[in-house]
């Protein structure tokens, strides 16, 4: 059933005053300023790809309202359990600008400790877990730690975050059901961006809408315009007071639009029409909340170019410190796999670092390129 | 001390571990009120209740990755996979996630959980109630597998296990699980993992073997010994992190060596140890390496007791060796 989704913030900047959330004014300005970074940085990342400084990036333009207003939802007793694409909710929730640039390099600066390519940011300190590449397989994660709190008595909340596609996959249907059966506090935040790489959501299920899937898990959807900061703001808020009372899960599906590629390694053109994305551009949630400032009476064009430098720089800053580090020694390709390291493992770390001084003496570095500690 | 079964020595272990740590919970199918359908948790129900004791609904995959998730809030879950053959809709878990948690994230976030499950053949369960799956995982970096054989290693290697801060895949032979009874100390005595056992010595020839391959091999070599040879027989129990310097000294003293599991030959174990003798162990040898292993063909339910290796097996692969 295909229900009116929630809306506070209008396109033309004013809100439906009976829901407006009540944000001050330096609250408002720290979500725009987290919208433009979030933006700003995927621009950049996506520059640093082309020029061959990294090797991938999966942007989220487009998306950031539906990141910045759900993370917002949300505090220190929670766990967030991502996918590859919730940039803005990490730097919401406090990821140093250099930790997400370090794992992008894939270097010291990253504290994963380059094990993955970009976009698997991962960061202990904000309850931010590590994702990895198959799609979907965090969310039985989600609601796993979510059941654990229960039991524990705690009143923290897990969220986590994936697109359209990942609602046909196993582990959506796992996560759902275990959620619903022991009412677990989990809030699943479906961006739905409108594709799947080059699948459109309408080909990834026949049900009507996302929201309507939660139904058969006996969850509570609901469907938000996902490029409204304070609608996906109060939606979640909702959802996470809920799951904290001890009244379980919600699905919440926030309807946004992938403005941007895929990834780095896609080309958009070659599946939709550049008059949908011109639409959706018309409707990018950054001008929606910009105008919404506007209303408000506390922005212009000044500060809107003064707040773009000032990120820029920031990003600057911490992409030129991240990239400056050393890269990882060859020896850490052996550890974390277990606590302690076996001693076949150990065995083979000493044969490798054998092998790499005998190549740096004959110069056979073969595909291995640039200069590792040991 | 009491003499047990090896599966009333897992029901002690979990219970053990239960009452030591409130961190310790139960997860997995049927493993509530019902105690398991081969009793393994019997009794932890009646005295935890469902706060530590969770029947789950049916999806393996979602066992598995529920035990992740509750380990990364500081929960120790031991998860039970119903029969090992049903492992398979949690492999992406077990792969992708379980076995790379650690790693991926820089020690960031571990996932410190045991996974449980019944293997092996013995009971007329046909090839979906009786596959051995460690090979799968002895290839996937990151999880610890192990094999006990005996009551005493069930309960504690299952102690070790369960404190260990990795993810470990306990595998254990239900074609066993009444018939091994032995003595099994009681209160707080662990076994550690990576340690195989020497079950018997002997100077002829090694048998290397696990799980309900022991007692085949203790039958074997009970042959061999009335035609005058003396067999070996070491017990690994660890498969990874596996006990490689017990292999290669027992087989430098032997200079034989016939590796027995119930697993499919090719891409089994067996051809992991068969190499790493070769490499180790290749001037001490006299005879080529032996493996007696399952047949390269799903397992079968008329046919089992012409698949499983048996004591008759075994004691012409050590007559083949011994006159080579």
């Amino acid at each position: 059933m295909a229900s009116k989704p929630i809306a506070v913030l209008k396109e033309d900047g004013t809100t439906v005053k009976s829901r407006d959330p009540g944000f001050d004014d330096e609250t408002v300005l720290r979500i725009h300023r987290w919208l433009v970074a979030a933006r700003a940085f995927d621009e950049r990342a996506l520059n640093l790809q082309r020029q061959g400084r990294i090797g991938f990036f999966a942007p989220a333009i487009g998306q950031e309202a539906a990141q910045v207003g759900s993370a917002l939802a949300v505090d220190d007793r929670d766990w967030l359990f991502p996918a590859y694409r919730e940039l803005a909710v990490a730097l919401v929730r406090g990821m140093p600008m250099l930790a997400l640039a370090g794992q992008l390099f894939g270097n010291q600066a990253d504290v994963n400790k380059g094990r993955q390519m970009p976009n698997h940011y991962g960061y202990r300190d904000i309850n931010f877990v590590t994702p990895s590449s198959p799609i979907g397989t965090h969310i039985i994660h989600a609601t796993g730690w979510a059941v654990a709190e229960r039991m524990k008595g705690g009143d923290g909340v897990a969220m986590t975050y994936f697109g359209d596609g990942a609602t046909s996959s196993n582990d959506f249907h796992t996560g759902m059901n275990f959620a619903g059966v022991y009412q677990a506090p989990v809030i699943f935040l479906c961006q739905n961006n409108g594709w799947a790489i080059s699948l459109p959501v309408e080909r990834q299920t026949a049900a009507e809408t996302l929201a309507d899937k939660a139904l058969g898990y006996g969850v509570p959807g609901v469907r938000v315009d996902g490029n409204d900061v304070l609608a996906m703001y109060t939606a979640t808020k909702e959802a996470v007071e809920r799951a904290r009372r001890g009244e379980g899960p919600t699905f919440i599906e926030a309807l946004t639009y992938r403005m941007g590629p895929h990834s780095s390694s896609d080309d958009p053109t070659r599946y939709r029409s550049t008059q949908e994305v011109a639409g959706w551009q018309l409707r990018d949630p950054l001008l929606r909340f910009r105008r919404y400032l506007e209303q408000r009476g506390i922005w212009d064009d000044q500060k809107e170019e003064a707040l773009w430098a000032d990120v820029r720089e920031e990003i600057a800053e911490a992409v030129k410190a991240a990239e400056a580090a050393e890269p990882v020694p060859v020896s850490s390709l052996f550890d974390d796999i277990y606590e302690t390291p076996t001693p076949q493992l150990e065995a083979q770390r000493a044969a490798l670092l054998e092998e790499y001084r005998q190549r740096k003496e004959l110069g056979e570095m073969g595909h291995f390129e640039g200069e590792f500690p040991l | 001390m009491a003499v047990m079964t090896l599966i009333q020595a897992v029901n002690d272990a979990l219970r053990f571990e239960m009452e030591r740590d409130p961190r310790v919970v139960v997860l997995g199918e049927d493993v509530g009120i019902n105690g398991g359908v081969f009793r393994a948790t019997e009794g932890l129900f009646g005295a935890h209740g469902t706060g530590r004791v969770i029947d789950t609904p049916l999806n393996e995959s979602g066992i598995i990755g529920m035990a992740l998730g509750m380990s990364l809030n500081g929960l120790i879950p031991v998860a039970e996979i119903q029969f090992a053959d049903f492992i398979w809709p949690a492999f992406d878990q077990m792969t992708s996630e379980v076995a790379k948690f650690r790693y991926k994230s820089g020690a960031q976030f571990t996932a410190s959980m045991v996974v449980r499950t019944p293997y092996g053949g013995g009971i007329r369960g046909g090839h979906y109630h009786s596959q051995s799956i460690e090979s799968y995982f002895i290839h996937t970096p990151g999880i610890k597998v192990v094999v006990p054989s005996t009551p005493a290693d069930a309960r504690g290697l299952l102690l070790s296990a369960i404190r260990d801060p990795d993810p470990v895949l306990f595998l254990e032979p239900k074609a066993i699980y009444r018939k091994a009874k032995g003595e099994v100390p009681d209160g707080d005595v662990t076994v550690p993992l990576g340690t195989a056992r020497t079950v018997r010595e002997g100077k002829d020839l090694t048998l290397v073997a696990w799980g309900a391959m022991i007692p085949v091999c203790e039958a074997a070599a009970d042959r061999a010994a009335e035609q005058g040879m003396a067999v070996e027989i070491l017990d690994l129990r660890t498969l990874v992190p596996l006990d490689e310097e017990a292999i290669v000294h027992s087989v430098a003293r032997t200079g034989r060596c016939v590796i027995v599991h119930e697993a499919v030959l090719t891409g089994g174990f067996g051809g992991e140890i068969a190499a790493l003798l070769a490499e180790q162990a290749l001037l001490y040898l006299e005879a080529p390496v032996v493996r007696v292993a399952g047949y390269d063909v799903p397992f079968p339910y008329s046919l089992e007791g012409l698949y499983m290796p048996d004591d008759f097996r075994v004691w012409n692969a050590i007559k083949r060796v011994m006159d080579f």
